[in-house]
């Protein structure tokens, strides 16, 4: 917490009038280069922003109502459609949720495999992200070239759940089923050659002298402003504040690994770009290690009550039959409690704020959705700036529409 | 104050409010406090400021509806994170569904504005003092707050789903 800056990134703005003459210009809500619904507003000088107004809510899909109506297990697959990036680390985080609040307790396997799985999702949602900072700033062909490795995430999540974007991964108390061979062999070859193809990637972009005169300076946030405004994750680490939930809070054995926070200084685009990049290398060691170190055990907590039982078993034995009927029919008993879990999201803090009466849904279930709430700070940030330099800021903070509009 | 954790923060709360803290419970390891909704910005501001405590981060802003509370319908939870410290709290503040009225926190976080606004959009919570108090999420022309245990999900004119097996 001591590496507050200090300096003032009202510097970079210019005050110089282009044109003298104000218009309206509408971006978005469909502007494909704003990658997802956003509009907008905004008044501009030339090809200066004099000041924008955000409009947001087009995909909303009222998720929290949605939530006071279902049981708990069919929670899971609203939270895939929060930051689809990364569904995984969201499934995980309702899981634990749900977890702490009926006082489960998972074997240590478990949270290895879901180390595993989180940071995979963090590699994938980082390089969708930075990969588009490139196309933005007009260089396509390293999206093209870490496009590919997402591929192969996605095929690991096929492995382990079935599903690739929505992935629903995970149960409460564990997984659904051990990682096959397949998966772990090729998470093996991933672990392998990523670094090599990230290698090829960060050649192209990192020290580019044409790309890094276009971002940096392009965007930038203090320390103070970004706190103020409710930052958190690489947006927050990049304006130099090393506040992360795995380190901060350690949920899932985070505790375990040995791992760096990397921080940036101006919090510009150049600075979310390059923690970024620096997570992915420190999210493969994190992989590496949780790898080596996987505990003997079980892959799911003993808790038939929220753990469905094997098929087989529903056919031929009593018990498994109720505890089937039960949690497929949300009549699992719920202990009366509230509870505020958070984990470290690929775009920030995305905590869970669950209130429970007993009954079989949540009495009331609120996301803390990172993006929605560092999105505010968006028209403080290209005020001043070139329209292109918007575009760049939006994606490099990396706002999921789907997270945004819950 | 040696530590800061959730005995000595109420303990603090209590010497220097007294009868302002007027519930408090522990859960899952987090201090839950409830103080009245006419002095939220005084308490959360004191929080903020102290030197051991400083609450300088604001996670989170919701309400949550308690129709069968009478007088004491709507609740508004913040969630408060001291990252020097690493100590995380909650605050509440009870208000009448008939005069849901609070004073903004954007004075003290900035990053309240949205999370107030969507407070108002969903519960119609009136925060007093905010510099922009309009919908977010849902469209401006909409004439209640969804989230309010009043409005069923489904259509209650439905009578081939029982309550009692599908739901409350």
């Amino acid at each position: 917490m001591s590496q507050l800056n200090t300096h003032n990134p009202d510097k970079f703005v210019s005050t110089e009038t282009i044109d003298g003459e104000i218009a309206t210009l509408n971006l978005g809500p469909t502007h494909p280069a704003t990658h997802g619904v956003f509009q907008n507003v905004m008044k501009v000088d030339g090809e200066r922003i004099i000041s924008s107004e955000p409009t947001i809510g087009y995909i909303h899909r009222a998720f929290e109502k949605l939530a006071e109506r279902r049981p708990y297990n069919q929670i899971t697959p609203i939270t895939d459609r929060l930051n689809y990036c990364s569904s995984p680390i969201n499934n995980m985080g309702w899981h634990m949720t749900v977890e702490k609040l009926a006082g489960i307790e998972v074997p240590k396997k478990v949270d290895y495999m879901r180390v595993i799985i989180m940071e995979l999702a963090r590699i994938a949602d980082h390089l969708v992200c930075n990969s588009v900072i490139g196309v933005d700033t007009g260089a396509l062909t390293g999206f093209t070239y870490v496009f590919q490795e997402r591929e192969k995430i996605y095929e690991m999540y096929e492995e382990v759940c079935g599903a690739r974007l929505t992935t629903n991964i995970g149960r409460i108390g564990g997984f659904e089923r051990e990682f096959s061979p397949v998966f772990m062999s090729k998470l093996k070859k991933f672990l392998k050659e990523f670094p090599a193809k990230f290698q090829e990637f960060d050649n192209l972009l990192t020290r580019n002298r044409i790309f890094m005169d276009r971002v940096i300076k392009a965007g930038p946030i203090s320390a103070e402003k970004a706190m103020s405004y409710g930052f958190t994750g690489p947006n927050l680490r990049a304006a130099g504040v090393d506040y992360d939930v795995r380190v901060m809070n350690p949920y899932s054995s985070y505790g375990d690994f040995d791992f760096i926070i990397p921080v940036g200084q101006d919090g510009d685009t150049y600075d979310r770009f390059i923690v970024r990049q620096e997570e992915i290398r420190q999210s493969l060691g994190i992989i590496q290690q949780a790898l080596d170190g996987m505990p003997e055990g079980s892959h799911h907590a003993d808790v038939p009550a929220f753990y469905l039982p094997p098929k087989e078993e529903v056919y031929r034995s009593m018990e498994a039959l109720i505890y089937h009927f039960k949690i497929v029919m949300g009549e699992t008993p719920i202990p009366v409690g509230e509870v505020y879990h958070a984990v470290e999201g690929a775009n920030g803090e995305l905590g869970y704020y669950l209130i429970s009466d007993g009954g079989r849904t949540p009495y009331r279930l609120h996301f803390r959705r990172p993006c929605f709430i560092y999105y505010q700070a968006y028209p403080e940030m290209v005020k001043g700036a070139m329209l292109s330099d918007a575009i760049l800021t939006m994606s490099s903070m990396n706002v999921i529409a789907g997270e945004l509009d819950a | 104050m040696t530590e800061v954790n959730n005995e000595n923060v109420l303990q603090a709360l209590k010497e220097a409010f007294g009868e302002a803290v007027m519930q408090s419970d522990t859960q899952h390891g987090m201090l839950s406090v409830e103080i009245p909704a006419d002095r939220n910005t005084e308490i959360i501001g004191w929080l903020k400021g102290h030197k051991d405590i400083s609450m300088g981060f604001l996670t989170d802003v919701c309400a949550v509806h308690y129709p069968e509370q009478k007088g004491r319908e709507l609740a508004v939870v913040y969630h408060l994170h001291s990252w020097t410290k690493n100590y995380r709290m909650r605050v509440k503040c009870f208000l009448p569904s008939e005069k849901p009225e609070i004073s903004t926190m954007t004075g003290l976080y900035s990053g309240a504005n949205w999370m107030e606004r969507e407070t108002f959009d969903f519960y119609g919570v009136q925060f007093s003092g905010h510099p922009d108090l309009r919908r977010i999420l849902n469209m401006d022309e909409m004439d209640y707050h969804p989230l309010l245990k009043q409005y069923a999900l489904e259509d209650e004119t439905r009578d081939d789903k029982e309550d009692s097996f599908f739901g409350r």
